[in-house]
C-alpha cells in the first residue's frame, strides 16, 4: 500500500516481530468518549470504544480480564468538599457492582484514609466487602502511614509484602507492581520510593520476557506532573529504566484526584479520580487541598478506573468513568501533559 | 493547653494581660518567658506562614493547621516531630538553644520552613 501510514505501521509490525515487544509501542493518541476516556489499540491503530462496549470485550474469553482501579477514598474526611466520603465510596462500589462482567480484582493507590484511624480503616472494610470482586490489592498512600510509620497499614492491607508494602504478582500472563513512594519522605522533595525497593524492584523483573505486560501501581504519580506541589516522585526515573525493556508498561496512580494521562514511548501513566472529593487542576488553585463543587456536580468529578487487558493486542485499556451518570464527557484533564 | 497557647500567642498583650486577669491560664504563668517573645506560625494552602520565624532563647513557637488536610511539623534534623495535626489542632514547642531549625511537614515534604533562635 503506497499510503505513508500504513508503511509506518508495516514497518513498525516489523520492528515488533523482530525485537519481540508488541504493538502498544505506537500507541500515540488518546480520546474522550462517552462517560470516560478509553484508549486501546486494535490492529496497531489507536481506537476510542464506549465504554460499556470495551467491557463486553473483556468477557474472559481466551484470557482477556478487567480489573478495576479506585483511590484516595479518604474515609473519615469530613469538610465541605465531601461531607459524606463513606457515601461516595459505596457508591463506587455500586459501580463495579454494576459492572456487566465482574473483574477480577480491584486495586486500591491509597489514601483508604483521612489520618490512619482504626475506625477509618474499619469503615472502608466494611465498605469494600460489599464489592463484587472479592481481591483487593493494596498500596499505601500518606494518609495510611500518618501515626505510626505505617505499622497499622502493614498489619491491615501488607501483610507478606516487602518493606513499608511493596510487592508484585502475576495475573492471567500479566505481572504487576505495588509500589510504596509515601514512606521516609524528604525535606523540599516530592514522593520517594528509596534505595532498598528499587534494588527490590530491578530484582523483580529479572528473567521476565520483555513481552510481558507490565503493571506499575503505586499511590504518587510515578511522573511529574507539578513539582511545586509535589505531585511527582523523585527517583521514578531509575524505577522506570528497569521497564524500558517491556513491549507495554501501564503505570497506575492516584494522590491528585483528577484523571491525568501521557503516553511515552511504551510506557503509558494514568492517574484515577478520588471516591471522596476532587482537586484542583495542577497550579490553578492556591494549593492543592480538596476543591469545593456544587453538590450536584460532586459525583462528576470522583470515579473508578476500569482496566481492560486484552491479550490478542497484549494492551491495556483504560477507561475511567464518574460516579454519577453523565451523558458528556468527563472532567478533569485540566491541561495537563496530553496525547496528540 | 495547646489551644489556650495558641490563643495567648496570638493575641496582642494587653488582651493578654486581661486574660491572663481573668482565666489566670497556669500554662502560661509556669512560662518564664515574656508571651510576646512567643511566635505563630499558620498552615495554610499547603504553606508555613511566615516560612521563617525569629524568637528568642525560650520562645514557644506554636503551629496552627487552618487547612482542611493534616499536615505534620518535623524538625529535619529531628529536633521536634509533631503528632499529626488535623484541621484547626495545634503543636507548640519551646526552644531553649540558639540555632536555625529547618522543619517541613513529613505528609507533604514541599511545605518547609526555619525557626531561628537567638
Amino acid at each position: 500500500m503506497p499510503d505513508k501510514k500504513q508503511d509506518f505501521i508495516d514497518q513498525k509490525l516489523q520492528d515488533l516481530n523482530n525485537d519481540g515487544v508488541d504493538r502498544r509501542g505506537f500507541l500515540k493518541c488518546m480520546a474522550w468518549a462517552g462517560t470516560g476516556l478509553v484508549w486501546t489499540m486494535s490492529g496497531g491503530i489507536p481506537v476510542s470504544r464506549a465504554f460499556a462496549k470495551t467491557a463486553d470485550r473483556s468477557a474472559g474469553k481466551g484470557g482477556d480480564f478487567s480489573f478495576v482501579q479506585i483511590s484516595d477514598s479518604h474515609i473519615g474526611f469530613n469538610k465541605p468538599a465531601n461531607p459524606d466520603v463513606t457515601a461516595t465510596l459505596q457508591t463506587a462500589i455500586n459501580k463495579i457492582n454494576a459492572m456487566p462482567h465482574t473483574p477480577d480484582f480491584i486495586i486500591h493507590t491509597g489514601d483508604l484514609s483521612q489520618l490512619s484511624k482504626p475506625s477509618e480503616f474499619d469503615t472502608l472494610d466494611q465498605a469494600l466487602k460489599g464489592a463484587s470482586a472479592k481481591q483487593i490489592y493494596f498500596v499505601p498512600g500518606e494518609h495510611d502511614m500518618l501515626s505510626d510509620n505505617g505499622e497499622q497499614y502493614l498489619q491491615r492491607y501488607g501483610k507478606g509484602t516487602n518493606g513499608s508494602g511493596w510487592y508484585s504478582f502475576d495475573h492471567k500472563g500479566v505481572h504487576f507492581v505495588g509500589l510504596v513512594n509515601v514512606a521516609n519522605l524528604k525535606a523540599g522533595g516530592m514522593g520517594s520510593l528509596g534505595h532498598e525497593q528499587l534494588e527490590w524492584f530491578e530484582d523483580d523483573l529479572k528473567g521476565r520476557s520483555a513481552s510481558t505486560p507490565i503493571v506499575l501501581f503505586a499511590h504518587i504519580p510515578l511522573w511529574t506532573i507539578y513539582p511545586e506541589w509535589g505531585w511527582g516522585t523523585d527517583d521514578s526515573e531509575q524505577a522506570l529504566s528497569y521497564v524500558k525493556r517491556f513491549g507495554s508498561v501501564t503505570v497506575l496512580n492516584g494522590h491528585i484526584h483528577q484523571i491525568m494521562q501521557k503516553v511515552e514511548g511504551k510506557v503509558s501513566f494514568h492517574t484515577a479520580m478520588s471516591t471522596a472529593f476532587p482537586q484542583p487542576a495542577p497550579g490553578k488553585a492556591p494549593s492543592a487541598g480538596p476543591m469545593k463543587v456544587p453538590a450536584d456536580q460532586l459525583q462528576r468529578v470522583l470515579g473508578i478506573t476500569d482496566v481492560n487487558y486484552l491479550v490478542s493486542g497484549r494492551s491495556l485499556a483504560v477507561v475511567d468513568s464518574p460516579l454519577g451518570d453523565s451523558g458528556s464527557s468527563a472532567s478533569g484533564n485540566g491541561g495537563g501533559p496530553g496525547g496528540s | 493547653m495547646m489551644r489556650k497557647n495558641v490563643w495567648v500567642a496570638g493575641l496582642a498583650v494587653p488582651a493578654i494581660i486581661a486574660m491572663l486577669l481573668l482565666a489566670g491560664s497556669p500554662s502560661v504563668a509556669a512560662n518564664d518567658q515574656p508571651s510576646a517573645a512567643n511566635a505563630e506560625v499558620k498552615i495554610d494552602n499547603f504553606s508555613f506562614g511566615p516560612a521563617t520565624v525569629t524568637v528568642p532563647v525560650g520562645a514557644t513557637v506554636t503551629w496552627i493547621n487552618r487547612d482542611d488536610i493534616p499536615h505534620t511539623v518535623v524538625s529535619t534534623d529531628g529536633v521536634f516531630k509533631s503528632k499529626v495535626r488535623d484541621t484547626d489542632e495545634t503543636f507548640s514547642y519551646t526552644f531553649t538553644k540558639a540555632g536555625t531549625y529547618p522543619y517541613f511537614c513529613s505528609v507533604h515534604p514541599k511545605m518547609t520552613g526555619k525557626v531561628v533562635v537567638q
